[in-house]
């Protein structure tokens, strides 16, 4: 009965789970990672949050700009630790490990979104530390049990989507040094070209029509919903969550593909 | 000086694998029919053909570059080939690929077991990903420890073990789910030689137990002709030679002494066989984690 599982679905879930439970266990074994992605987003909300904050130059409505930003620096932060996952499976490559798991009947996507995940679990630790900051600084947040287990569910999404697809640039890359001039290129044009910092509608036109292409931008409105109180989406849940599961299951089917590349 | 190895036992769902293509005839385990993969103009396997019968320890050898490691990863289903197809337990390399990962088992050249994680967790995560039934895994993982002599480094982190141990476990590995043929990228490069004796202990043992099929390739020539029933050495990306020690011993006139010479004989003398650079940096690497 064991060898060939019943329904390739559940097969596909199942394995899944086991790469994300195993990549897991490894953390248990090293804190000092989650310690590390405390520190960017503690420096943005502290400092470049309470400058401009106080310079009163951002144009953020009725949201202040300390509270219009939160959202946005957790999910920057994701951004930033998610955009160079790729260089865990290009050390994973160098030693053999990808190459026995490769070697192994589990699915391609398997081993690929189960990656994901488990950078997305990792990824609440984040979230974590901004709320502590966002309460810490007066920012006015959302505590309905609904509100944060959507927060839950979009930071654990939108790592699995911007690590997934550091892995692809991973597979086509393969070496470290190219993967970290990429990653560089990278994190800053997502990050800027977005609404995590400040509001689409102050962008010249040209910049607006990217940061709608962008799926950061979609985090980033999703996340400042439910994080704050009384506040609204621009572009609709339904949308935002649409965007994000529909780039994500994109880029899992694309790293699918890529992912033996990385055995050659 | 290794104590007897505990015995493992045979999985009763593999065997319904083991008669794979339904076939009576005790067809050869391994067919590679005229197996071919280029890189750009590079012909690095060249129409390669071969048969290996159930239970052979077989050794692949050759310089660097020879094409054995290219070899391996095509029949592991990690490389497709560019031409020609390779049956391995009678399920084809091109379009069985999932059946054929199934009944394979592989321990890359360089370390493939997680430091961060425990031996036991190691070998969790593949006794689930080769959906062995929950019932026996916890059995089976106990089994395959103390047959790799690793019982009391279950719990501990792998990034603690030693070379010899690190192999240890990978082998366990990669035969935790009894697979038909084991492939062995070098071994034991990299380890001393009580470690080395001991590796080759534990596959000795496994052939004997189980009956896997060993298909390795190696560089030492003194274990290819202690272990391996039959060696081919290859020499740019084809069989230059393929027997018995003895019989490729006998094939030179006069007669070669040791297999050394049969070696510089088929496998040439060229000194610009040596591997590309990324190649020797790997093994390197290789050797000094595990030494």
């Amino acid at each position: 009965m064991s060898d060939f599982p019943a329904n390739p679905l559940t097969g596909f879930l199942e394995k899944t789970l086991v790469i994300t439970e195993f990549e897991l266990r490894k953390l248990r074994h090293d804190f000092t990672e989650l310690i590390t992605r405390a520190l960017q987003p503690a420096l943005w909300m502290l400092i470049f949050g309470q400058v401009f904050a106080r310079s009163g130059m951002m144009h953020t409505g009725k949201v202040p700009y300390l509270d219009f930003i939160a959202p946005g620096i957790l999910a920057q932060s994701v951004l930033f630790v998610a955009i160079f996952f790729g260089i865990n499976v290009i050390w994973e490559r160098d030693l053999g490990i990808v190459q026995k798991f490769l070697a192994s009947p589990t699915p391609r996507a398997s081993l690929v979104l189960g990656k994901g995940l488990s950078a997305g679990v990792r990824s609440l630790s984040q979230a974590i530390i901004i709320y502590v900051l966002s309460l810490l600084l007066g920012v006015k947040l959302n505590w309905s049990p609904l509100a944060l287990l959507n927060v839950v569910a979009i930071v654990i999404i939108a790592s699995t989507l911007f690590s997934t697809f550091s892995l692809i640039i991973a597979c086509i890359v393969k070496t470290r040094e190219r993967f970290m001039g990429i990653g560089q290129v990278l994190t800053m044009p997502l990050f800027f070209a977005s609404n995590a910092i400040y509001p689409t509608d102050i962008m010249p036109a040209w910049l607006k029509t990217i940061s709608h292409l962008n799926p950061l931008t979609y985090v980033v409105d999703a996340l400042r919903t439910f994080m704050l109180a009384g506040s609204s989406s621009t572009f609709g849940l339904g949308r935002d969550y649409a965007v994000i599961l529909l780039v994500t299951t994109f880029l899992v089917i694309i790293g699918a593909k890529l992912y033996p590349r990385l055995a050659t | 000086m290794t104590p007897p190895a505990p015995a493992l036992t045979p999985s009763t769902e593999t065997t319904l694998v083991r008669t794979a293509a339904g076939s009576t005839q005790p067809a050869p385990v391994l067919d590679l029919m005229a197996l071919t993969r280029r890189f750009g103009s590079v012909l690095a396997v060249d129409a390669l053909s071969l048969t290996v019968p159930s239970g052979e320890c077989f050794g692949l050898l050759g310089s660097n570059g020879a094409g054995k490691t290219t070899t391996l990863k095509m029949l592991t289903t990690l490389l497709p080939p560019s031409d020609g197809d390779a049956r391995v337990a009678g399920f084809s390399i091109l379009d069985q690929a999932e059946q054929v990962r199934r009944v394979i088992g592989y321990v890359p050249q360089s370390v493939s077991v997680d430091g961060s994680l425990t031996g036991y967790e190691n070998l969790l995560i593949f006794a689930k990903l080769y959906d062995l039934p929950r019932s026996e895994q916890e059995r089976r993982i106990a089994e395959a420890l103390a047959f790799m002599g690793l019982t009391d480094e279950g719990q501990r982190l792998v990034a603690e073990y030693s070379g010899g141990m690190v192999r240890r476990l990978e082998i366990a590995q990669a035969t935790l789910h009894q697979p038909r043929v084991l492939f062995l990228d070098e071994p034991t490069v990299g380890l001393d030689p009580i470690a080395r004796n001991a590796v080759w202990q534990h596959l000795v043992d496994l052939r004997t137990q189980l009956g896997t099929t060993l298909f390795l390739t190696t560089h030492y020539l003194e274990e290819a002709e202690a272990h391996c029933d039959r060696i081919a050495i290859m020499h740019l990306g084809r069989i230059a030679a393929l027997g018995s020690c003895a019989e490729l011993k006998a094939s030179l006139e006069p007669e070669a002494h040791t297999l050394d010479e049969v070696f510089t004989h088929y496998a040439g003398t060229s000194l610009e066989s040596g591997g590309s650079f990324r190649n020797t940096s790997t093994d390197r690497a290789t050797a000094l984690r595990l030494g």
